[in-house]
């Protein structure tokens, strides 16, 4: 599977509150209208130098960015599962990064959200914001379109799978490690219940 | 003859019936108990009614708390409309309110900070919402046995340092993803010597290294603190004889200065008597990592016939430690009097509050270019509210003393 678009460069350590503030957080992701809504403000605490572009731009409800390009501990700080969502609700296919907080990796992998993918070295540096890539996730490459510049990433292992079934409960009922969902949970209605996928 | 464990591997073993794990191994653990609250809660609930059915039950209602913290006394209506969801999933599934803490447990919860209860001698971690909606229909989750890093400080806490400061100094060292898929063990006499709440304080912050878990042996600190909560049995686990640590450090705890993490990172550290120079425009006592009782009495030891400079915010993390404000005293006077006389503004209630920020109108929230210490535990840009806000975490005394002049100062100034 490859992922191609413009990336978003980002630094070390950004934690969870910049990438989904904690006053957004009365927001229930399994609403799918207040889970749209976690998309808009997805990466709305990152600290911008003026004229620097947003990653969700102004008014807008999705990013032009599929993929984030980050330095160490990506996703640090707090469990909060709406980290990953609000990444995928705008649009974001992946985080490319040198390493990942591991309850944000773990969330990634869960709601089969976002790919998040480590670097075998640092990478920031070598991407600016808007930069074309190209993510191909078997050959666990990261190509900039312009330069031709190559990084190695590590192999997503197991967890590749999950993602691409659509996270945990998908995947185990694709692979028969649970039963089918019961037919009275497939109702749609907007109470917690209802689900993204609904 | 199964290799020596350390203490987490040990609990893990036993959650998830095995002789002997060792780091890296995959295991399937049971649950003594999963917790949510208000803010993660309505997602986790909303994911397992989808999963398992709208009429599917929980795994073990006495195993799973709900604790409405996060966002209560707020004008916010959707805030309101998710601790509703959790008063109706509680009556749904028939969830008691209550919850006995236990040693030797495997405890999840869908909050960073869960690995406080560590300092029980449990194997506490945080997860996200569709892992917890997976403990609530099965009572299981999958688990990579986590490497332990130990932290070993020997020797006397002085008296104006507090467990704050040892785990300020040692996230410092190494960094805010030092100890990210490691458990992270403290040890040593001065450990020992520490109460249950500081002992907390320690355990709730390995999060802020990137740690899995933190854990402390039980001793007869952890039991006479339990005694007084709880007649569960004690399952505590201790080391192996020759159990293998992926790092050991040790510290003199006598070496150690009043420490502090400066905007806006927790590692960032510095010590307090070297940011004499920074100005503050307010001071914030409260959460789950320094609004304890402890924590007030100690902030209450430096605040007692003084006044604060600065706007002061005091938020108890429980409704007891509430409680606790009017029936704890220091030199015979309560606290929430020697915090009145003091001018500092008090919660009446208990909450999360301004640790992150929350609604616009939360007690304590950094709305503008504040400059603030708090005993809180995260300090990224935003944190507390408003992204150009600036926070500064300390100990309860390092807060005080600062609140007290106005600008970030040794609390040793105060202290006798």
């Amino acid at each position: 599977m490859t992922i191609t678009g413009p990336v978003y460069v980002l630094g070390d350590n950004i934690d969870t509150d910049q990438i989904i503030p904690a006053e957004y957080l009365n927001l229930v992701p399994t609403i799918p209208e207040e889970y749209r809504r976690l998309g808009s403000y997805a990466l709305a605490g990152l600290p911008l130098q003026s004229g620097a572009p947003t990653f969700v731009p102004p008014g807008g409800t999705t990013t032009p960015y599929a993929i984030l390009v980050a330095g160490k501990n990506f996703g640090c700080g707090s469990s909060r599962e709406h980290a990953p969502i609000a990444l995928g609700a705008a649009g974001a296919k992946a985080v490319v990064a040198e390493s990942f907080a591991r309850i944000f990796f773990r969330n990634c992998v869960a709601t089969g959200e976002l790919y998040p993918v480590e670097t075998t070295e640092r990478i920031v540096d070598a991407f600016r914001t808007g930069d074309e890539a190209v993510l191909d996730l078997e050959a666990a490459t990261l190509t900039h379109r312009r330069t031709g510049t190559v990084c190695r990433l590590r192999p997503l292992g197991d967890a590749g799978p999950v993602i691409a079934a659509g996270g945990l409960f998908a995947y185990a009922r694709q692979t028969g490690m649970i039963a089918a969902p019961p037919p009275e949970s497939r109702v749609v209605d907007s109470g917690p219940a209802a689900g993204p996928d609904d | 003859m199964s290799a020596p464990m350390t203490m987490t591997e040990k609990i893990l073993a036993r959650a998830a019936g095995k002789v002997a794990v060792e780091p890296g191994d995959n295991v399937w653990v049971r649950a003594d108990v999963l917790m949510t609250h208000d803010v993660c809660g309505p997602g986790t609930i909303g994911i397992f009614k989808r999963e398992f059915g709208r009429q599917a039950r929980v795994w073990d209602p006495d195993k799973v708390v709900l604790i409405p913290d996060h966002y209560i006394f707020t004008a916010d209506a959707m805030a309101n409309r998710n601790v509703d969801v959790l008063r109706q999933f509680a009556k749904e599934q028939d969830i008691p309110y209550f919850y006995d803490v236990g040693t030797g447990e495997v405890l999840f919860g869908t909050d960073s900070h869960t690995c406080t209860a560590g300092a029980f001698n449990q194997f506490a971690t945080g997860i996200g919402n569709t892992d917890a909606a997976f403990v609530l229909g099965t009572g299981k989750l999958l688990l990579k046995v986590p490497p332990t890093m130990r932290f070993v400080f020997d020797g006397e806490v002085p008296a104006y340092i507090l467990a704050k400061d040892l785990v300020l100094h040692m996230i410092g060292d190494i960094g805010v993803d030092g100890a990210t898929y490691r458990a992270i063990e403290f040890a040593g006499e001065a450990v020992e010597r520490l109460t249950m709440e500081e002992r907390m304080t320690l355990a709730n912050m390995v999060i802020e290294a990137g740690g899995k878990n933190g854990i402390i042996a039980c001793d007869e600190t952890t039991r006479a603190y339990l005694r007084t909560r709880t007649r569960k049995p004690f399952e505590p686990v201790a080391n192996d004889p020759g159990a293998r640590f992926f790092a050991e450090r040790r510290y003199d705890a006598g070496a150690l200065e009043p420490t502090v993490a400066q905007p806006h990172s927790p590692d960032k550290r510095a010590l307090a008597r070297e940011l004499g120079d920074v100005r503050l425009t307010r001071a914030y006592i409260g959460s789950c990592t320094g609004g304890k009782i402890t924590d007030f009495i100690n902030a209450a030891r430096v605040l007692q016939g003084r006044r604060v400079a600065v706007d002061t915010f005091l938020v108890p993390a429980t409704t007891e430690i509430s409680r606790g404000l009017r029936s704890e005293t220091v030199d015979g006077r309560p606290l929430l009097e020697i915090f009145q006389d003091a001018g500092c503004q008090i919660s009446p209630d208990a909450s999360c509050a301004a640790c992150l920020g929350g609604p616009r109108d939360t007690f304590g929230r950094i709305n503008g270019p504040e400059v603030c210490i708090s005993t809180t535990n995260r300090n990224f840009p935003g944190r507390m509210g408003a992204k150009e806000g600036q926070v500064y975490l300390a100990s309860p005394y390092t807060v005080a003393a600062s609140a007290v002049t106005g600008r970030i100062t040794d609390p040793r100034e105060f202290l006798p």
